[in-house]
């Protein structure tokens, strides 16, 4: 126990490096630490959301490329992320820049496979009617698909997130100083600054969760709350969808 | 004497340019292949050991969540934590508890697989036929007879996808068990990050593994779910 109360007691207080000199630890050391963590995830999702939601939206909405954003999460998971940002680092070199564009690849595929999902999910009389009204492709896709879809989406982007900060804690391999400095440089932090790097890890990971979770909860829109209870929360893992017929 | 050393001198400079170039090379990556085959092992063993408890834990909490549906609830949010906490994260938050090793490995890889394969049992039960289930209760089946005849078969497709899907990221997330000190290929990947040819090798060994263990699962299911085939055949 007293190895967390020591790391506890390094989030809040500077201490001398066991590498002797530099100051390390202190609550303004670990925000240094963490806003750097923040704005390298923020940027990749931000890219990362830029690029698979409309793409997913389109592919969704003209019903093909299905086998291309399905599989893309296959694929991503079977990629380890170690191995990722090793091959960046290897072939294209350190930085930030380089590293974003590594985190951005490992975003994409969750987002990709849940944005097209959603759009293939909604009603197709919806989507009838929504022609029958007179709606043209954009606005179907803008003011149906979309909304419809947003549960899932957000459920793509939850996963992705998480993903993204969990894998820039090995960012210091890549030249960028997050909250993995303390994990991967221990000689420099110490035990206990390691320990409490991986504190700040975990609550910054369940923090991004819950906070999104509610985004995900605000933007579903009513009508799919009063239809399924739990479903859209409940969808299993890897499943297109949720319903079965009977065997027969 | 002089030819040999000459011979050996060119030798050396020519490994020496080859690492020091940080280039792909099929040659050195044949001759130091063997470097890479322990920690292979103890990839697989640590990705087999992990999901195969992870398995056994969660389909026993979704059994007995599905029958006492009043569990659903506070267990998806425990798993959903462990789930959430970033596994290399759980290495070191485990380090003070279950040591270097292993062990602490074992435990972060398989708090992680909880919540997927949970999940998925649950899905896959809830998703049986109430019809089907009354016909196996009209032929006089008791509800164990029921879950193990009927009700588990039915939910092979969710339980097999979630297993997948365990097995591949706990591949992925295996990588990163040498900072808990349980070896695996991320070690290899770590010890050089810079040279191409070994973060190939070791990153391709990786995928390979994911790949061929999640083709091994897509071939048990298709053996032991006759039906669906059947059916999608029609």
């Amino acid at each position: 126990m007293n190895d967390f109360l020591d790391a506890i007691e390094f989030i809040f207080d500077e201490h001398t490096s066991p590498a002797g000199g530099a100051q390390v630890g202190g609550l303004s050391n670990m925000w240094e630490l963490t806003s750097e963590h923040l704005e390298l995830s923020l940027v990749a999702m931000a890219i990362a959301c830029a690029i698979s939601i409309p793409l997913g939206l389109w592919l969704g909405h003209i019903g093909k490329g299905g086998f291309l954003a399905i599989n893309a999460s296959n694929v991503g998971r079977a990629v380890p992320s170690l191995a990722l940002i090793a091959f960046f680092v290897a072939y294209i070199g350190v930085g930030f820049t380089n590293l974003t564009l590594a985190l951005v690849l490992l975003a994409i595929p969750p987002i990709l496979t849940n944005t097209y999902t959603g759009v293939r999910q909604v009603d197709r009389d919806a989507v009838d009617s929504a022609r029958g009204m007179g709606m043209t492709g954009a606005q179907i896709v803008r003011r149906v698909e979309l909304p419809l879809s947003l549960p899932l989406i957000f459920g793509g982007i939850r996963i992705s997130a998480v993903n993204v900060i969990a894998t820039a804690t090995i960012a210091p391999l890549a030249g960028v100083v997050t909250l993995g400095d303390p994990i991967i440089n221990v000689n420099t932090y110490g035990d206990e600054g390691r320990l409490a790097a991986a504190i700040v890890v975990a609550l910054l990971a369940v923090a991004t969760e819950l906070v999104l979770g509610g985004v995900q909860r605000a933007v579903t829109p009513r009508g799919l709350k009063l239809e399924g209870g739990g479903r859209w929360r409940r969808l299993a893992f890897g499943m297109p969808n949720n319903r079965r017929e009977a065997p027969t | 004497m002089s030819p040999l050393l000459a011979q050996v001198e060119i030798r050396d400079r020519s490994t020496d340019t080859c690492v020091s170039d940080n280039g792909l090379y099929p040659g050195w990556i044949a001759d130091n292949f063997d470097r890479y085959v322990d920690p292979f092992f103890q990839h697989v063993l640590l990705t087999v050991v992990a999901v195969a408890i992870g398995f056994l834990i969660a389909c026993t909490l979704a059994v007995i969540a599905y029958r006492r549906r009043w569990l659903i609830n506070p267990v998806t949010q425990v798993t959903g934590v462990l789930y959430t906490i970033p596994s290399i994260a759980a290495f070191f938050l485990l380090l003070p508890i279950t040591g270097r090793g292993f062990l602490t490995a074992t435990v972060a890889l398989v708090s992680y697989v909880l919540l997927i394969i949970f999940r998925n049992v649950l899905t896959g039960l809830d998703n049986v036929p109430d019809e089907t289930k009354d016909a196996g209760r009209g032929m006089g089946l008791t509800d164990r007879q029921l879950l193990w005849r009927v009700e588990l078969p039915l939910a092979l497709p969710e339980i097999m996808a979630g297993l997948r899907i365990a097995i591949t990221t706990t591949v992925g997330l295996a990588t990163l068990a040498f900072f808990a000190g349980a070896g695996g290929l991320g070690e290899q990947i770590f010890a050089d990050i810079t040279f191409k040819s070994n973060v190939v090798t070791a990153g391709g060994l990786a995928v390979l593994l994911a790949a061929v263990l999640d083709g091994a699962v897509l071939l048990v299911q298709r053996a032991i779910t006759p039906w669906t085939r059947a059916a999608a055949s029609r």
